[in-house]
């Protein structure tokens, strides 16, 4: 039939025998896709008179969002936060590893580190307001150095056949607490000395391309830094901390609204001083704001009793996040990580040398399913957690984690015990089993 | 006319589509010969839709040489609204179908000029060479599309202010509001409809009953515009048994008794798939 669609000529493509994940829940819809967007096929009908050039037969399988992970430290022998050879190829292996894991969009993590991964060598007329900004001239020192660094190199773009898209870095510490630490590197951790701008600054180098920071809001001065950061857009999350109820609800009204893998890295639970945990059920939280909680849910960082709690108490805020290790796709044995070693024994990542867990190798698609079988919640909710959560918490629900008319053509097809059969970006088939 | 009466609201759904499928079958429209069909909205036709889309889907019927026109639309309503009438035609009919967009015409109620939009549509009719079967509904004022008790019989299509019995019927669309339910829409008139050379009216439930006894057992009144058409040359009445409680004892008899001559209009069924050409 010619073509006779007066809004654009570029090819449409109807995805039919689909059950899609709309309005929370999975229908029996057509997905219309054109110029790397979901198009709305009533609109493209009535106004247009147009029709589908392509039609996929999906065998009626799911359709869902792809999946966003915003804690993933690496993989496949990559370590994002090792800035050996060349960090961008290594950030480009993960990316297209993990499209075969459903996942379309992913935050690079960093965990603790030392300065001179966090900065860069910038060119001249970059440097400059960071210059202005920061007062310390042992800082100077270190802009002027000239070994390649992390941040700068991780930049937010889109996804495509090449891999998975980058929303922004995880800045996972250095203000962490000591004591909760976990697989962090203990002499790269930093207090908050002036507080606020200059000693995230002086860490960090710069913000562009920071979708999230990681802290310990107990750290004193720390107030200033969260307002700072939630001021400039960036996720504040509290992790690796001691913090009590109060100290977490003043940090959520500062302007923090995640809550890094809850229980891990944090004071248990109390009935007399819930935690950070109990950020969860408390009735301190601004109007208007919700507290989201990443959950790694491999089975084995978080007993399924306490994933079940967790969820029955906040459904609306949980978000998968594998925080996946260097060794995650990799057989058993000694791998690198931050600036230390670790072990990995069949689905156990240890600190080499202790028990201390140092992040899970279980793959997003794989916490998808767990979660969904030990919680017993709908497929939708588990999918959601995978997608539609983590686009809310990011601010980037308008464009990702849905399928609603006019957000990116990110999804993925699956079956129905969950396993990712095909992953799209922008339209575009870009891995298939 | 002909009154069929089923004993269900499935049942009289089922031998609705059934019967626009032969028609439309046995019709073999192609390119040059158009199937026109006038389609109606409310909650009494999605039975018959969803008979026609199984139909479609079974590859025993194609919509691909069929032009449709609605009834009406309200005025006002954005179109992408859910409870516009185009919203209900793409969801629960064009969707599913394989009916081209540019043979489908649904009234405009967002044009500028409502007029020239009403005559508009008239002229498209003219320009499809009539309609060939005119499906539609009753109100519970005994309507038909929106010619309010009142309206002339032999109007055209026009804007017309709802009666306050419609905006009631309509308000459970609009979550119970009253204040939300559109106040005017443009409809094809009585005469748009006479003009069909056959016309198919379905009727069901009992708060149809008393409309269904004013259209057919009493006089040609404008305060029951269907009541027109006992002079149409063509009618089909298609009710459940509810809908005949307000009839004759005798009435239903007679028709009822009648069912075998009926049912040679929908048996055998006719498939696109008999006519390979």
């Amino acid at each position: 039939m010619p073509s006779n669609k007066s809004v654009s000529d570029a090819p449409i493509t109807q995805f039919v025998s689909c059950r899609i994940l709309k309005d929370h829940r999975l229908q029996w819809e057509d997905l219309w896709v054109r110029e790397g967007k979901i198009l709305n096929p009533e609109k493209l009908f009535f106004d247009e008179e147009g029709f589908a050039d392509h039609k996929v037969d999906c065998g009626n399988k799911i359709i869902a969002p792809g999946f966003i992970d915003v804690q993933i430290n690496g993989g496949y022998g990559i370590d994002f936060s090792q800035a050996s050879g060349d960090i961008r190829r290594g950030v480009a292996q993960v990316a297209k590893k993990i499209l075969e894991h459903g996942v379309t969009s992913f935050c690079p993590t960093l965990v603790t580190s030392p300065p001179d991964i966090y900065h860069k060598v910038q060119s001249v007329h970059l440097s400059l307001p960071f210059i202005i900004e920061l007062p310390n001239i042992l800082v100077l020192v270190m802009l002027l150095s000239f070994s390649p660094q992390v941040i700068p190199e991780l930049r937010v773009q889109d996804g495509g056949p090449e891999g998975a898209g980058i929303l922004g870095i995880h800045l996972e510490g250095p203000f962490i607490s000591e004591q909760k630490r976990g697989a962090h590197p203990p002499k790269f951790l930093r207090t908050f000395k002036a507080g606020g701008v200059a000693d995230l600054m002086e860490t960090y180098g710069h913000l562009d391309n920071v979708a999230l920071v990681t802290l310990a809001p107990e750290l004193a001065n720390s107030a200033a830094a969260i307002r700072e950061l939630s001021g400039r857009g960036i996720v504040v999350s509290l992790g690796h901390s001691m913090a009590d109820l109060s100290q977490a609800e003043e940090a959520v009204q500062n302007g923090a609204i995640f809550i890094t893998h809850l229980f891990n890295a944090m004071l248990p639970f109390h009935h007399r001083d819930p935690g950070i945990v109990g950020l969860l059920t408390s009735d301190r939280i601004p109007p208007g704001r919700m507290v989201y909680y990443g959950m790694i849910a491999d089975g084995i960082h978080t007993h399924p009793a306490a994933l079940r709690i967790a969820h029955r108490a906040h459904p609306a805020g949980l978000v998968l996040v594998t925080d996946a290790v260097t060794a995650m796709g990799l057989p058993p044995g000694q791998h690198s990580l931050g600036q230390q070693q670790i072990d990995i024994q069949g689905l156990h990542a240890y600190v080499a040398g202790t028990t201390t867990l140092s992040g899970s190798i279980a793959t997003m698609d794989m916490c998808v399913r767990h979660f969904r079988e030990v919680s017993g919640c709908t497929v939708e909710a588990a999918l959601e957690a995978a997608s539609l959560h983590p686009a809310q918490l990011l601010g980037v629900s308008n464009r990702k984690g849905t399928l609603e008319f006019g957000t990116d053509a990110d999804f993925i097809v699956l079956d129905d015990t969950l396993t990712v059969r095909e992953t799209y970006i922008a339209g575009q088939q870009v891995w298939r089993k | 006319m002909r009154l069929v009466i089923l004993d269900d609201y499935d049942l009289a759904s089922e031998w609705a589509a059934k019967y626009i499928r032969n028609r439309i079958v046995q019709f073999k429209p192609t390119a040059d010969r158009y199937f026109t069909l006038g389609l109606p909205t409310g909650s009494t036709p999605l039975g018959c839709y969803r008979k026609l889309i199984e139909y479609h889907k079974n590859g025993d019927l194609s919509f691909k040489y069929v032009k449709t026109f609605n009834m009406d639309e309200y005025v006002g309503l954005p179109r992408d609204h859910p409870e516009s009438y185009h919203s209900y035609m793409w969801n629960n009919f064009f969707k599913h179908i394989d009916i081209e967009p540019q043979n489908t015409h649904i009234l405009d109620g967002n044009a500028s000029d409502l007029q020239a939009e009403c005559a508009a549509f008239e002229q498209q009719i003219t320009a499809a060479g009539g309609i060939e079967l005119f499906v539609g509904g009753i109100g519970p004022d005994g309507h038909i599309a929106f010619n309010e008790p009142g309206s002339s019989l032999v109007s055209r299509t026009r804007v017309k202010t709802l009666a306050k019995d419609t905006i009631v019927a309509n308000a459970r669309f609009f979550g119970n509001d009253l204040s939300k339910v559109p106040t005017m829409t443009l409809t094809v008139g009585v005469g748009t409809v006479m003009d069909a050379r056959e016309v198919m009216i379905l009727i069901t439930g009992a708060h149809k009953a008393f409309a269904l006894y004013k259209a057919i057992e009493e006089g040609v009144n404008h305060m029951w515009t269907v009541s027109a058409f006992q002079q149409h040359p063509r009618t089909i009445f298609v009710c459940d048994e509810d809908a005949t409680l307000e009839l004759r004892v005798k009435t239903v008899k007679y028709f009822k008794g009648l069912m075998h001559v009926h049912n040679q209009l929908v048996e055998p069924m006719l498939s696109v798939k008999d006519y390979i050409d």
